[in-house]
């Protein structure tokens, strides 16, 4: 009875959490003229007259004009999230090693200014950061005036063309990746862990003779695999969904990541609710997808990151 | 050969350290600086900056706008306990041995993996006066009686949700217990429960004890400290919270009645140039997310219970 009780609450939960991404499907394939007629009984609205699947494709191709739309963006954002997400485990994982194991001058001073800084509010740095993004090309023409630093690029890929942005500053991949590639969370998570793994290890090797570096490869990475994968998906999807950042440094349509391009889309076809359902569907389901697959690391490194804070 | 092992030391130290150290000094700490000196200047980017002391602070305690977007941020913020006690009364219940847990767990965290841009449009979606989902449910399912005798109350029924001033905010807050009531905080108070030795409740069940005695006898103690940090989280964030949702879904409106601190930062800043302005409402925001940690080191020893 308790049991039954008990599943009745969990399965109305579950509906609750569900119903909202069920619509989305429901919306994003019904034809243009069944989102809006109004539905006296809430489970007609639900379920779709017609399956209209070639939706998903109506995005793809209104989008086409803008900058590449949905194809370029998604794109885009593979390419940012990629290249973030390594960049950050790489740079984190190497300053972890030199936070946990090497003694220098000043190592705890300097960890704790790291903290210090995990607090602070993204918009403070977020403007100093814009300005220099807006800035760079100034200085950057005064100082090299022989590069056109201000110019669009273009590279060429098969004979096909395609936008690639200025190489720094404001809309170009280098504002979009950059400055993301460096984390003092992701420092403060790996220390922590490289802290407790035992020594004797890297003792014994020492010993034989080996160098940090092989130190630090063979034995401290392939022992922080849990806390490397967590990171590395924690990084992965935050970089995926970011907005804030890219909304700033970011005007022309072919540099855009998918939230920003769902965005303008938005702006476009501001009524068509079912293709605006469609790509809201095409940018969460990576995101399911990565879920599903690394659950273990998500609820494992939840709990890691909460007991260390 | 101590003297050669030191100096191959001090190079691999620059070597590990370097690459974030820079990017650290460079894109965060620098910054930093940068906008706290900035709080004391007009700059519009395209003149040069003028020096103007504490003129931006001043200006800020009389600018009724930012107070009005300090209570909509703190409005906001009302959903924090609601949405803790719900992570904390579904971890109670999935607590237990029972088959298919991971599948509902699975479920609940969904929302909060998914959140961002694509999320608030759908919620936007689901709020459409006339053909969302919740106002189909409430002239749909909802007895007749019932809605008539709420709009007889004079409340404009069913809402307009997003676009009006009364309905916008609890709109975004429902959204957010939705978003986060299965998350990250439910999965923290999963762990804590897990930790809770079951000899507690035995000796409890043979005092004769009830369900509601033994959760604030035994479990609310129990998992204070897990509480304690998951508000101290939660108000952080969501002193700094407010402005993704708002950009997508209301753009601050109506009239303002969703425009956070954040928002606000973003309006100066980006929208009309107003750099010093900005760095100065980012620091009051950093002092106020300061304090709330100042006072949580200070008397979280109260809240926890054991």
């Amino acid at each position: 009875m308790k049991r039954l009780l008990t599943y009745l609450v969990l399965g109305f939960v579950g509906l609750f959490m569900l119903l909202p991404f069920l619509w989305m499907l429901s919306t994003s394939v019904k034809p243009a003229e069944d989102v809006f007629t109004s539905v006296e009984d809430p489970v007609k609205a639900f379920v779709p007259r017609e399956t209209q699947w070639r939706n998903y494709g109506q995005v793809y191709d209104t989008t086409q004009a803008m900058g590449g739309g949905f194809a370029r963006w998604y794109l885009n954002s593979v390419l940012v999230a990629v290249v973030v997400t390594l960049g950050q485990v790489t740079t984190s994982a190497c300053a972890a090693y030199a936070f946990a194991r090497l003694k220098f001058p000043g190592r705890d001073k300097l960890f704790l200014g790291y903290l210090a800084t995990m607090m602070i509010p993204g918009a403070v740095t977020m403007i100093p950061n814009f300005i220099l993004m807006r800035k760079i090309t100034e200085w950057l023409t005064t100082a090299a005036p022989s590069v056109n630093w201000d110019a669009s690029r273009v590279v060429s890929i098969f004979g096909r063309t395609y936008e690639a942005g200025r190489l720094v500053g404001l809309d170009s991949y280098f504002a979009l990746m950059v400055p993301a590639m460096f984390s003092a969370y992701g420092t403060f998570m790996l220390r922590q862990y490289f802290m407790s793994i035992p020594r004797d290890l890297e003792e014994a090797a020492t010993i034989d003779g080996c160098g940090l570096f092989r130190i630090f490869t063979t034995i401290i990475l392939p022992l922080s695999k849990p806390a490397l994968a967590t990171l590395t998906i924690f990084t992965f999807m935050g970089n995926w969904q970011s907005f804030y950042w890219p909304l700033i440094v970011l005007t022309q349509d072919s540099m855009k990541t998918l939230p920003l391009g769902l965005l303008s889309f938005m702006g476009l076809y501001s009524t068509q609710w079912n293709l605006l359902m469609a790509g809201s569907m095409m940018m969460i389901l990576p995101v399911i997808i990565v879920f599903l697959v690394g659950q273990k690391w998500f609820i494992s490194g939840i709990q890691l990151g909460a007991l260390k804070g | 050969m101590a003297q050669t092992t030191r100096g191959r030391a001090t190079v691999a130290v620059y070597l590990f350290l370097l690459p974030n150290l820079l990017g650290f000094l460079a894109f965060t700490l620098l910054p930093v600086l940068a906008s706290l000196a900035l709080s004391f200047y007009a700059w519009d980017l395209f003149t040069p900056p003028k020096f103007v002391g504490l003129h931006n602070f001043v200006a800020l305690i009389h600018d009724r706008d930012f107070w009005y977007y300090a209570y909509n941020t703190v409005f906001l913020m009302l959903a924090i306990p609601v949405n803790i006690l719900g992570s904390l009364l579904l971890a109670v219940v999935m607590n237990q041995k029972l088959r298919g847990i991971v599948v509902f767990r699975t479920m609940y965290f969904l929302p909060s993996i998914v959140a961002g841009v694509g999320t608030y449009l759908l919620w936007r979606w689901i709020y459409n006066p006339d053909y969302g989902l919740i106002n189909t449910i409430i002239t749909g399912w909802f007895p007749r009686w019932l809605n008539d005798g709420i709009r007889g109350l004079g409340v404009d029924w069913p809402p307009q949700w997003l676009t009006s001033v009364t309905w916008a905010k609890p709109a975004l807050m429902f959204m957010s217990f939705w978003t986060v009531v299965g998350g990250y905080n439910m999965i923290l108070y999963l762990a804590a429960l897990q930790g809770v030795s079951p000899e507690l409740y035995e000796a409890a069940d043979i005092d004769g004890a009830n369900a509601w005695q033994r959760f604030w006898a035994i479990t609310w103690p129990m998992v204070s400290p897990t509480t304690f940090f998951v508000l101290t989280m939660s108000l952080i964030g969501g002193l700094q919270g407010g402005f993704e949702q708002a950009f997508v879904m209301t753009r601050g409106g109506p009239a303002g009645a969703t425009t956070t601190i954040s928002y606000y930062i973003y309006n100066h800043a980006f929208a009309w140039n107003h750099m010093g302005y900005a760095a100065a409402i980012a620091w009051v925001l950093f002092a106020a997310v300061f304090g709330v940690t100042l006072v949580n080191w200070r008397f979280g020893g109260r809240i926890v219970h054991y």
